[in-house]
């Protein structure tokens, strides 16, 4: 059961076209290899394949349709929003159908006094906050994709944001999630109400990357936006110390809209970039935005403001303006496109770790990058021990991919080491699913294909993402001992340090 | 501070050569809620399974085996100012992080701190293979494989034996201030939402006998600021009256009447029937005592854009959760199956089918 990710549909791409057309806008129905194109990956474009067709239904009774007859032929399914995932989640399956739900891009109902939002899973993350403002209110998660990533990705990846320690994931932020099961049966999860009985089905979908079901209506959270907002800027000497002074943040009793922390080079990179007025010598930076009711952030921001130059930050700055805030968030948000202007190119990692590991993960970051010869750069959703490196790398030099992905392989493994986990928001996809053994041993994963089976008997939905099969865990672990038989014990001892 | 895992294990794997189903059992405050099953079944005692594994406070972050009491969780947690957010409610000195989880039980504040399941970051389990499997982690995000640390929330022990959770535990507000209006039901509803979209420190809102309370948490400043301008009356003695409502200890809660939970959107108007209505998470959860049919209570639920559940009291051999429509059944069914093959857990407990 468990091994089955390979599916072989028995239709041909003609055959398949023709069902479709009968009921969708033939438009919509797309064969050729030259509008193909445009899906085959998504924002981790190093992994790419070309769909045998991609279909865009316009409504649920087509998008079930489609389920019907591929769960029928037994052809793959991958559901795609805005494709900009970032662990090739949406990447498409050879033999399958791309169903994209660009075309469901309404909002259905806003309803400010219940503060909660109904809309299809293609609108986009911010176009939910734009027309909820007008009532003062906003939707909670901010992934830094949100001018372009959807809801229904947002729900597959359960994405999070800059804002995520104090406002939480998607997760947190859903009531309901209409969903097409495999078989293009219609279901709802959750209610308006805030808690079901029963086992919570709803988180369980949620961040299932497209394995479970296709979500076709989401029931969002709207929360009341801030009176005010300030950030504070620092910048210290050591990551260590940058570290500690977020522990001290938290220490006091306050937790932050946001809590940003950048490495020298990407201080570098995105001051030269953004002009925020970063101080590019120092060691690491951090941003810790305050919002709430003005007494609060007042009092906060005080509070903050002293701690840091307690603890020995090289400089403090504070916003006094909406304009003073945007800019010295300028240069955290422009960090990717800043570090894309100094390499040909970029790869972003996404590992979650406990935040007292911090400094000792950076120095060894540091050891592996000077090891193989690729420079990182490092922002840190640092409230919630969620790391983003980015290696830098030219895809034109031959074997430099390749090593990129090694880099960042042994990176997640570290992050696995120290107590974390290989993946904080982006997901596992296809990118990340040689570490999953790192992170969970094969019984662990066998109950994972159980749930996958539960709910996906014939294994069409996104096959190949997400959970590694059984033989790739072995492979996995043969390899690890063959090249680094002491790992194991020195995971081991990483392990417990990381638990103390 | 006491280990079992190695007993636990090995007692799920006896369970399951002779086919005999067990009955979960943490500090067993909770024995009313769920359906009544089979008292002869054995007991899995989790009540020894206990002690706290890690705490970091500046992580926010804390590990325990199931079966820790609430109480010592509280006294660690308060030596550093933290708390658990979801404000879990005590049925009982005994009860455990174990049973909160399974029955996904938040108090006054879930609205705006959030639930037991909003919390929970990793579980270790045993599935009725007696395999010891482990989920999710102990850090603040990770979404590596599938989400079953909270797809247990509400489960009540059906999917397997739970024996380790970690969470996320917050800063306890600097200030907490209450205060009391004299008003109608409706008219209190509608001011609680009303007062949910601005953004003050708004942390409880109730309504129970003609009075709403408005509960304020947060910095000193906020909170004064707040209460002095929204006015009303101020709650002395506060605390300990979120505390009787977390923990049903109000008269409202102390009678043999059944108790019906209804989890519904926050706006919802609910009909006058004969029996005694309680508003509570600013609308979302509302508390009804009065003798009735699951199937009209469920219609009420439905029209209020939610669910009602059989809390307490009644006819608890019958069905007591709200009626799954059958695509929902039959997933629930498969899950349990994925999880739990030969039905050893807790059977009936959360549905008869089940
Ligand atoms: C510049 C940049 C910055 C980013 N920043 C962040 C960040 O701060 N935080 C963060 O969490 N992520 C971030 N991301 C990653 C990405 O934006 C998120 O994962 C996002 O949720 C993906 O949404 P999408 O609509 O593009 O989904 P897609 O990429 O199209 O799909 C993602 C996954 O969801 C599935 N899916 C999509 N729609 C549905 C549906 N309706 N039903 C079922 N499954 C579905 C797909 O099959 C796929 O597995 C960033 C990406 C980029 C390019």
């Amino acid at each position: 059961m468990s091994d089955r990710q390979d599916v072989h549909p028995g239709v041909s791409r003609e055959v398949l076209a023709q069902k479709f057309r009968a009921f969708i806008d033939p438009e919509y129905v797309i064969s050729d290899d030259e509008t193909l194109k445009p899906y085959e990956c998504d924002g981790l474009s190093v992994y790419s394949e070309m769909p045998m067709l991609v279909v865009l239904p316009e409504t649920v009774e087509q998008a079930q349709q489609v389920l019907r007859i591929c769960h029928e032929e037994r052809v793959p399914v991958v559901a795609r929003g805005a494709g900009t995932g970032l662990c090739a989640g949406a990447m498409p399956h050879r033999e399958g159908v791309v169903l994209s739900m660009a075309k469901f891009n309404r909002i259905l109902e806003i309803n400010p006094v219940a503060r909660a939002a109904r809309v299809q899973p293609g609108v986009r993350n911010l176009a939910i906050s734009e027309a909820a403002g007008k009532y003062g209110l906003y939707y909670g998660p901010d992934p830094s994709s949100q001018i372009a990533c959807t809801i229904g990705g947002n729900v597959a990846e359960n994405s999070g944001g800059v804002h995520c320690l104090k406002y939480g994931l998607t997760v947190h932020n859903l009531l309901s999630v209409d969903l097409l099961t495999v078989e293009g049966e219609r279901i709802t999860l959750g209610s308006e109400g805030l808690d079901s009985c029963g086992m919570d089905l709803l988180a369980l979908m949620t961040g299932s990357e497209g394995l479970l079901g296709i979500v076709t209506e989401v029931r969002v959270k709207l929360l009341p936006k801030p009176e005010v907002a300030q950030v504070v800027m620092a910048g210290f000497d050591s990551v260590q110390t940058a570290g500690d002074a977020v522990g001290a943040i938290i220490a006091e009793g306050i937790i932050p809209g946001g809590l940003e922390m950048m490495d020298s080079h990407a201080i570098v990179a995105a001051e030269a970039f953004a002009k925020a007025g970063y101080p590019t010598e120092a060691k690491a930076l951090l941003l810790c935005e305050v919002d709430g009711t003005e007494e609060e952030v007042h009092e906060h921001i005080d509070a903050v403001e002293s701690l840091f130059k307690r603890l020995g930050a090289t400089s403090v700055r504070t916003s006094h303006n909406e304009e003073e805030r945007a800019r010295l968030w300028q240069g955290r948000k422009s960090a990717f496109p800043a570090v894309g202007r100094i390499s040909p190119d970029y790869y972003c990692m996404d590992g979650t770790i406990p935040r007292g590991q911090l400094a000792h993960v950076l120095t060894e970051m540091e050891r592996m990058s000077e090891a193989c010869g690729l420079r990182v750069a490092n922002v840190f959703h640092a409230g919630d021990g969620n790391l983003h490196p980015l290696i830098l790398f030219d895809a034109n030099v031959p074997g430099e991919l390749e090593k990129t992905e090694d880099f960042g392989g042994r990176i997640l493994e570290l992050c696995v080491a120290v107590g974390g986990c290989i993946t904080g928001e982006h997901g596992v996809g296809v990118e990340k699913i040689r570490q999953m053994p790192a992170q969970f041993n094969d019984l662990d994963i066998a109950q994972f294909h159980r749930i996958k089976a539960a709910f996906d008997p014939a294994g069409t939905l996104n096959p190949g993402k997400g959970i590694p099969t059984l033989r790739q865990c072995q492979e996995y672990r043969s390899l690890e001992m063959s090249i680094e038989p002491n790992s194991g014990a020195e995971n081991q001892l990483h392990r417990e340090g990381g638990h103390e | 501070m006491s280990d079992k895992q190695v007993q636990l294990v090995d007692q799920v794997l006896a369970a399951r050569e002779r086919r005999q189903p067990v009955r979960i059992v943490g500090g067993d405050t909770k024995a009313f809620m769920g359906r009544s099953t089979d008292s002869a079944l054995p007991v899995l005692d989790l009540s020894g399974h206990t002690g706290i594994l890690t705490y970091h406070p500046v992580e926010l972050v804390l590990t325990a085996r199931a079966g820790t009491t609430l109480a010592e969780l509280d006294a660690a947690l308060s030596e550093h100012n933290q708390m658990l957010s979801f404000e879990p409610p005590r049925f009982g000195k005994n009860s455990t992080l174990g049973g909160t989880l399974a029955c996904h039980l938040s108090g006054p504040g879930r609205p705006w701190w959030g639930s037991v399941r909003d919390q929970v970051l990793g579980v270790r389990l045993i599935n009725g293979q007696g395999e010891a499997l482990r989920f999710g982690g102990q850090v603040m995000k990770n979404v590596a494989g599938y989400d079953v640390s909270r797809l247990q929330a509400g489960a009540m022990g059906t999917l397997g034996v739970m024996t380790e959770i970690s969470l996320k535990v917050l800063p306890r507000p600097a200030s907490t201030r209450t205060l009391v209006f004299d008003c109608e039901m409706d008219e209190a509803v509608s001011i609680m939402n009303r007062r949910s979209v601005e953004a003050k420190p708004l942390s409880a809102a109730c309504w129970l006998d003609n009075k709403l309370y408005l509960r304020l948490s947060g910095a000193h400043s906020a909170v004064d600021a707040t209460l002095s301008h929204w006015g009303g009356s101020e709650l002395m003695d506060a605390e300990h009256f979120w505390h009787r409502l977390r923990d049903h200890q109000l008269d409202f809660f102390c009678t043999s009447l059944p108790l019906w939970r209804f989890s519904v959107n926050p706006t919802a108007r609910m009909p006058g029937l004969s029996g005694q209505w309680l508003v509570d998470w600013g609308g979302a959860q509302r508390w009804y005592l009065g003798n009735a049919e699951l199937s009209e209570m469920e219609r009420i639920a439905v029209e209020a854009g939610g669910q009602v559940s059989l809390f307490r009291g009644g006819d608890r051999s019958a069905e007591v959760m709200h009626t799954p429509p059958q695509a929902v059944k039959a997933l629930q069914q498969r899950l349990k199956h994925a999880f739990d093959p030969d039905g050893l857990f807790n059977p009936g407990r959360l549905y008869s089918w089940m």
